[in-house]
C-alpha cells in the first residue's frame, strides 16, 4: 500500500484513485451485504489437493486472462492511441492451435506443452505484427485495422480444428487451468503475476516505457528525437500478441476444450474498460499498467458481486453498465476540474478567514 | 460555367471508388454467377433485409464525422426491437408504440451526447457502457423470443410496393412482381434526409468541421459542445428508427436481434469513405458501403461456399482491400489525416 501511495504522488495523484475508490466501495458494499462475502478457507479439491477457494480467490482468479489482455492493452493505447478490438478472436485464434498442437502429440509431456505454448505464442505475435503493421506503416486508425481480424479470426479459428471443439485431456493443460499440485494459489493467478512482474522488469532495465509515451505523446517530437513511432507501435501490438497467446492457453487449460465461438467472448470490451477504468487516456500517452490490473479486478469483482445478488447471467451487463457510468462520470476531467476548483476555493476561503483573524 | 472545376475532395474521391468497386462486383456476379444476380429482386431482397443496418450506418456516418465514435447501435435498435413488440402484444397503440421506439433512441442519444460532450468522458466507453445497458436491458424485459401478434403493425408489415415491370417469371410461368418493403422507403428518407442535412444546414457543415479540427472548429464560433451532442442525438434517434424497420422486418422480438450490427454498421461507414479520425465522410457513400458489404456475402453464398466461415472471412479480406486502399489514397494525395 505505502509503494502504491507513493506511486501516486510521483504520478501526480489520481490515476490509481478512481480504480481504488471502485474496489473499496465494493468491498464495503459487500461486506455490508454479507459479512462473509471475502472469508477465505481451504477445502480439498477433486483432485485431491489442499486449495484455498472463496468468493474473493474466485473474483482474482476469474479476472486472469482479463487483466494479462489489459496490460499488453495498456501498452498500444498508449503508443497508438487507440484499441485494438480483436483480442478475443486472436485469443481464440492462440487456443485453437494450441489445443492442435496438444492434441497432435499422442502422450501430453511439459516438452509439447511448452511446444504448443511456443508455436501458440508465435501464432499470435504474428497475428499482432499484421495489426500492427496496418497501424504503424499503413497508418489506419487501430479500431478499423483490428476490425479485420475481429471479422474474420473466429473463423479461422473454426478452421484450425476443422470446425470441431476438440478436448484436451491431460494432468498438464488442467495443472494450468486450476492448481498445481500441492500449491494452493490458482495457477491463472500465479501466471499473472509472473506476467506483471516480467512487465515491471523490462520497464526497468529498457526505455520500453519511456519510449512508448513519448511516441503516444507526440509522434513527430519522437520522431525527431531519434525514436522510431513505426518500430514502438509495431512492436506495442507484438508485444500484446504475447499477452493475447498467454490469455488464450489459460482460457483453453480451463475449460480443457476449445469453443472458437465462445472462448473469450466479449473480452476485448472489458479489456479496453479495464484500462480505462484504471484511470489511463483512451487517447495514447502517459499510462500506468498497475492502473489497468486494478481495473480488470474491478470488473471481475464487480460481476462476481452482481452474481452474488443472484442476477441472472444475461441481466448482468445492464447493472455494469451503470456502475461504469457512475465511475466514468466521477474520473472524468469536467467533474476533476470542478472537484479540485472546490478544494481550492476551500483553501482559499480558509487563508482569507486567516488573515482576517490575524 | 465560368466557375472554376474544383478537384474532388476527400469525401468524394473515398465514395467515388466504392460505387465503382459495388458496381463492378455487381457486374461480375451478375456475369459469372448469373441466376439471381440478374433479377432486380435480389438488390430488393438486399435492401429489404438489410434496412435497418442501412439506418444506423447512416447514424454512426454522422458521429463518425464529427470525430466520435457509437457502438450502442446494435443493442439500442434491440432495446426498441424488444420493448415495441412486448408493447404492441399488450394491446398497444401503433402510434404509441412509434414514439416509443423513437424516445428510447433520443434517450439513449441524449444520455451519450451529454457525458461525452458536456462531461468529456471517452466515446468509446461511454456508448459501450450504452451498449451493455441496452443489451442488459433486453434480456431484462423478455430472454425468450417475442412474436409480434399486434394485428395493426402486422397489416402495416404485409403492405409492399409491388413494382411489376421489375418483376421476373418464376418457373411455373407466373409473373413475380418486385416487393420493397416499407421499411427500405423509411430507410432511403433517412438516407436523404442526412445527406440534405450535412451538405446544406449549417448544423450538418458544422458536423464536419468539427471533427476535421476542433479547435478550429472553436476559433470560427461554433458551440463544439452543443454541435458534437447532436451527432449523438441523431445517432440515438436513427437507432430508434432502425428499431422499428427492424420490427417491421422480422416481426419478432429476440435478444440477440441486431447482434454485431454497431460493427458492421461501423464497416459499412468505413467501406463507404468515411474516417474514423472525423471530417471526412458521407451517407451516400454508407449507403453504397451497406450494400457493398452485403452484396459480398450473397456472392459468397451463391457461389457455393456454403460454410458460415467463409463469409466473415471474405468480408474480413474486402475490410483489409478498403482499409488499405483509402489509407493509399489518401497518403498519396499528401493529406494522410489519419494520425496514428
Amino acid at each position: 500500500m505505502s509503494e502504491k501511495t507513493g506511486k501516486a504522488r510521483r504520478g501526480g495523484l489520481g490515476q490509481l484513485l478512481i480504480p481504488l475508490i471502485a474496489i473499496g466501495l465494493l468491498i464495503i458494499f459487500n461486506l455490508i451485504r454479507d459479512p462473509g462475502f471475502f472469508s477465505i478457507e481451504t477445502k480439498l479439491n477433486n483432485t485431491g489437493n489442499t486449495v484455498l477457494a472463496g468468493n474473493l480467490i474466485s473474483i482474482i482468479n476469474g479476472a486472469s486472462e482479463l487483466a494479462i489482455l489489459a496490460m499488453g492493452m495498456t501498452l498500444v493505447t498508449a503508443a497508438c492511441g487507440g484499441q485494438d478490438i480483436s483480442v478475443g478472436a486472436a485469443a481464440a485464434i492462440a487456443g485453437s492451435v494450441f489445443v492442435r498442437i496438444i492434441r497432435g502429440a499422442a502422450p501430453v509431456t511439459g516438452g509439447t506443452v511448452a511446444l504448443a505454448f511456443l508455436a501458440c505464442c508465435a501464432v499470435a505475435m504474428l497475428f499482432g505484427a499484421f495489426n500492427g503493421m496496418l497501424v504503424a506503416v499503413f497508418r489506419i486508425q487501430p479500431m478499423i485495422a483490428t476490425l479485420i481480424l475481429y471479422t474474420c479470426g473466429r473463423s479461422i479459428a473454426y478452421w484450425i480444428n476443422g470446425g470441431a471443439t476438440p478436448t484436451i485431456d491431460s494432468a498438464i493443460t488442467s495443472a494450468i487451468g486450476s492448481f498445481i499440485p500441492g500449491v494452493p494459489i490458482p495457477t491463472p493467478v500465479i501466471i499473472v503475476a509472473i506476467m506483471a512482474l516480467l512487465f515491471s522488469l523490462v520497464f526497468r532495465f529498457t526505455t520500453l516505457e519511456l519510449f512508448t509515451q513519448s511516441v503516444g505523446i507526440n509522434q513527430s517530437a519522437a520522431r525527431l528525437n531519434g525514436i522510431s513511432p513505426t518500430l514502438i507501435k509495431l512492436l506495442s501490438f507484438i508485444i500484446l500478441g504475447i499477452c493475447v497467446s498467454v490469455a488464450g492457453s489459460i482460457g483453453v487449460c480451463r475449460l480443457g476444450l476449445i469453443n472458437h465461438e465462445t472462448l473469450l467472448i466479449d473480452i476485448e470490451m472489458d479489456t479496453i474498460l479495464a484500462v480505462a477504468i484504471g484511470g489511463n487516456s483512451l487517447g495514447g500517452g502517459k499510462f500506468r499498467i498497475s492502473g489497468s490490473i486494478l481495473g480488470a479486478y474491478v470488473i471481475q469483482m464487480l460481476t462476481i458481486t452482481l452474481y452474488a445478488m443472484k442476477v441472472p447471467s444475461t441481466d448482468v451487463k445492464a447493472y455494469k453498465a451503470i456502475v461504469i457510468v457512475l465511475l466514468v462520470v466521477i474520473g472524468s476531467p469536467v467533474v476533476k476540474r470542478w472537484f479540485s476548483g472546490l478544494v481550492n476555493r476551500f483553501h482559499a476561503g480558509r487563508a482569507a478567514a486567516v488573515k482576517e483573524v490575524g | 460555367m465560368k466557375t472554376r472545376r474544383e478537384p474532388l475532395t476527400d469525401t468524394q474521391l473515398l465514395m467515388t471508388i466504392t460505387i465503382c468497386i459495388f458496381i463492378a462486383m455487381y457486374a461480375l456476379a451478375m456475369i459469372f454467377l448469373g441466376g439471381g444476380f440478374l433479377r432486380a429482386q435480389q438488390i430488393f431482397d438486399l435492401l429489404n433485409d438489410n434496412a435497418p443496418l442501412i439506418i444506423v450506418a447512416c447514424g454512426l456516418t454522422v458521429v463518425m464525422i464529427g470525430g466520435g465514435i457509437d457502438i450502442s447501435v446494435g443493442g439500442v435498435t434491440s432495446l426498441v426491437v424488444m420493448s415495441c413488440v412486448l408493447y404492441l402484444n399488450a394491446d398497444g397503440n401503433l402510434f404509441v408504440s412509434m414514439l416509443l421506439a423513437l424516445g428510447i433512441g433520443l434517450a439513449f442519444g441524449a444520455v451519450h451526447g451529454l457525458l461525452v460532450s458536456y462531461l468529456e468522458i471517452q466515446p468509446f466507453i461511454v456508448t459501450l457502457a450504452g451498449m451493455f445497458f441496452a443489451r442488459g436491458m433486453t434480456t431484462i424485459l423478455s430472454v425468450n423470443p417475442q412474436k409480434l401478434t399486434h394485428e395493426g403493425l402486422n397489416a402495416i408489415r404485409s403492405i409492399k410496393l409491388e413494382i411489376p415491370w421489375l418483376g421476373y417469371v418464376a418457373k411455373n410461368g407466373n409473373l413475380i412482381p418486385g416487393r420493397i418493403e416499407l421499411g427500405v422507403l423509411i430507410a432511403l428518407l433517412c438516407v436523404i434526409v442526412i445527406f440534405l442535412v450535412l451538405k446544406y444546414l449549417r448544423l450538418g457543415r458544422n458536423f464536419y468541421a468539427l471533427g476535421g479540427n476542433q479547435q478550429s472548429a472553436l476559433m470560427l464560433g461554433i458551440n463544439v459542445k452543443k454541435t458534437r451532442f447532436m451527432t449523438y442525438l441523431i445517432s440515438g434517434l436513427l437507432s430508434g428508427i432502425a428499431g422499428f424497420v427492424f420490427m417491421m422486418h422480422t416481426g419478432a422480438g429476440n435478444a440477440t436481434n441486431a447482434a454485431g450490427a454497431e460493427m458492421n454498421a461501423i464497416a459499412s461507414s468505413i467501406i463507404g469513405g468515411t474516417l474514423l479520425s472525423g471530417g471526412v465522410g458521407n451517407v451516400i457513400g454508407t449507403f453504397f458501403g451497406t450494400l457493398t458489404l452485403t452484396t459480398i456475402k450473397k456472392i459468397v453464398v451463391t457461389s457455393g461456399l456454403k460454410d458460415p466461415w467463409w463469409q466473415s472471412i471474405t468480408t474480413g479480406a474486402m475490410l483489409l482491400f478498403f482499409i488499405v486502399l483509402q489509407s493509399i489514397v489518401l497518403s498519396r494525395r499528401g493529406k494522410s489525416r489519419a494520425k496514428g
